[in-house]
């Protein structure tokens, strides 16, 4: 059996969770996924600035700061920080070690191949032509404004990784589930056509890929008594050779991990459950059996898998426009009332400026933003506030701009009991659109590269 | 027969991909599964969801986990990074449909 825990769901979740998995009591990996569609292109805008960035430096902080743990307990890696420039955050990450008094006691590798950036026009030449999958338009339509591309490799090339004695393993943009997966394989020697085990694996490492999601975190059942959520614990996957595993948390940890929280996170951004679609394997999702085996214990078996595509998925990002988004907030009596005005006052100003918008967006935050007006139904007149919340998308940045300066003055030319945020007028934001695509896996060869601690430079 | 809010049967969780949401929607107790089956049709959710779903619904049976999952298209604005909207990922639409009533 060996110990999994994650401990980081996205870029941006706990610092501390790390620390903590590494500090709580046993495990034999540690994995932490950095990467969500919109961090690709961050990444590969801040690498195209300064080729010394494009990775999640927040990684290589978090392994300074918990190298003892990692070399006393000779607890494993993995990683998705690479970003863009996975050699880059590697050879960083040798140095945080060194800082900590590691230096040379860890074998670091990186997996890269993923980035498909510069190959784009390499592969419409030869007739992979990268069509949107939801729309089926060809990629020519926003060729010029694509700013960072990337397929979803597997597991394997981080089972090959750990292989070849690495310690920690540094990737680029892979699936979510293949941190874990890759450790699976590794350990328990499962080949590619393994496919019930690879769809165990695949089970096992969605669970646990949203970090506190599937200890009680964002969990509706009973959520008032899910015990001491300032102190959850995150989770750890128990896997067996055979595909049974377990999730559970370390002791003396907050959150609960029930089997109601645990089939939240099954069913969490799936799409046809029979078909899960992983780089490595489809894994079917509705004959998965789950008990809850003791405390903070939930166990999963009989889960089915089938042979993997013959692609590889693509997130490419690209430039689609400018948006903005402001608020005002009105104060009691009749907060929505004056809201509505505001509203329609500004819209008024708008259409006299000849501002015409691709979207304008208004909601009324206290009385309708998360369900919409007919689910919402009218709201109370005696709401103490609501706020008043207005966006607008354009490809044209001066037009948002434009929208950004009347906000404001409506302080002073608009309804009453009104106050607006400091700051000043809302910021104009480049709007980063995603084209899902398909690329045949024979044209992308993963690569797994060991760094060599005594040279700088090698990989 | 009573009719209650889904909230009083069952507990759900959603998310996005792209301009998609997804709603997964689990029975409270074994026993009301059927209800969920029966009553929450793909129908019925694009019915509730006209005003923030401009695409089609699709509903996919687990059985074994007591659960529905629903995919609502062209549900996001344009997704999560497009979306001028404050729910841009479709977070919160899990309890919107935990609005919806049913038959017990």
């Amino acid at each position: 059996m060996i110990r999994i825990a994650n401990a980081q769901g996205f870029w941006g979740d706990s610092l501390e969770a790390p620390l903590d998995q590494l500090r709580g009591g046993p495990i034999d990996y540690l994995t932490l996924d950095y990467l969500a569609e919109v961090t690709m292109s961050i990444l590969q805008k801040q690498f195209s600035r300064d080729p010394q960035l494009g990775y999640a430096r927040d990684f290589v902080q978090m392994m300074e700061r918990g190298a003892k743990e990692i070399v006393e307990r000779r607890v494993k890696v993995v990683a998705n920080a690479g970003g863009v420039n996975p050699q880059t955050c590697a050879r960083a990450v040798e140095a945080a070690l060194a800082r900590a008094g590691y230096a040379g006691r860890l074998k670091v590798a990186v997996v890269t191949g993923d980035n498909i950036l510069g190959r784009l026009d390499e592969f419409t030449a030869k007739g992979v032509e990268l069509r949107n999958i939801d729309t089926g338009a060809p990629l020519s339509m926003i060729r010029e404004r694509v700013r960072s591309a990337n397929a979803y490799l597997g597991a394997f090339p981080i089972a090959e990784a750990l292989g070849k004695g690495a310690d920690i393993v540094i990737t680029g943009r892979c699936s979510d589930v293949a941190l874990s997966l890759g450790s699976t394989i590794y350990e328990f020697g499962w080949k590619p056509t393994d496919w019930d085990l690879l769809a165990a694996g695949t089970v096992g490492g969605h669970v646990i890929e949203c970090g506190a999601q599937a200890t009680g975190g964002n969990c509706q059942v009973d959520w008032e008594r899910i015990p001491d959520l300032a102190n959850i614990g995150y989770p750890i996957l128990e896997a067996e050779p055979d595909g049974r595993f377990a999730v559970t948390k370390h002791p003396n940890t907050g959150g609960r991990v029930s089997v109601a929280g645990v089939t939240e996170q099954l069913v969490y951004e799936i799409g046809d459950p029979h078909s899960y679609i992983t780089p490595d394997v489809i894994a079917d999702f509705t004959t998965i059996q789950l008990q809850q085996a003791g405390p903070d214990r939930v166990t999963f078996s009989n889960i089915r898998g089938r042979a993997a595509t013959d692609f590889y998925k693509a997130s490419i990002s690209y430039s689609a426009g400018y948006k903005a988004v402001g608020t005002m907030t009105y104060g009691w009596p009749d907060a929505v009332k004056k809201a509505r005005a505001a509203d329609q006052i500004l819209r008024t100003r708008l259409a006299r400026l000849g501002l015409r918008f691709d979207a304008i967006h208004t909601e009324f935050v206290g009385a309708n933003a998360c369900h919409g007006d007919l689910l919402s139904g009218e709201p109370s007149p005696d709401l103490a506030e609501v706020t008043l919340r207005i966006g607008v998308r354009h490809s044209d940045a001066a037009a948002v701009e434009r929208f950004t300066r009347e906000l404001a003055p409506l302080a002073l030319n608009g309804p009453p009991v009104v106050t607006y945020p400091s700051g000043g007028k809302p910021k104009v934001e480049e709007v980063i659109a995603y084209w899902p695509a398909l690329v045949p896996k024979s044209e992308i060869a993963a690569t797994v590269t060991l760094l060599d601690p005594k040279k700088k430079g090698d990989a | 027969m009573a009719r209650v809010p889904l909230w009083n049967i069952a507990h759900a969780r959603s998310g996005d991909k792209g301009d998609c949401a997804n709603i997964g929607l689990i029975a409270l107790r074994p026993e009301h599964y059927p209800v969920l089956v029966q009553q929450v049709t793909a129908e019925r959710v694009k019915e509730h969801f006209r005003e923030l779903c401009k695409g089609k619904v699709e509903r996919f049976e687990l059985p074994n986990l007591h659960a529905l999952n629903f995919l609502l298209y062209e549900a996001l604005d344009g997704g999560g990074t497009v979306s001028l909207r404050t729910d841009a990922q479709g977070k919160t639409f899990s309890a919107a449909l935990l609005r919806m009533e049913v038959d017990v």
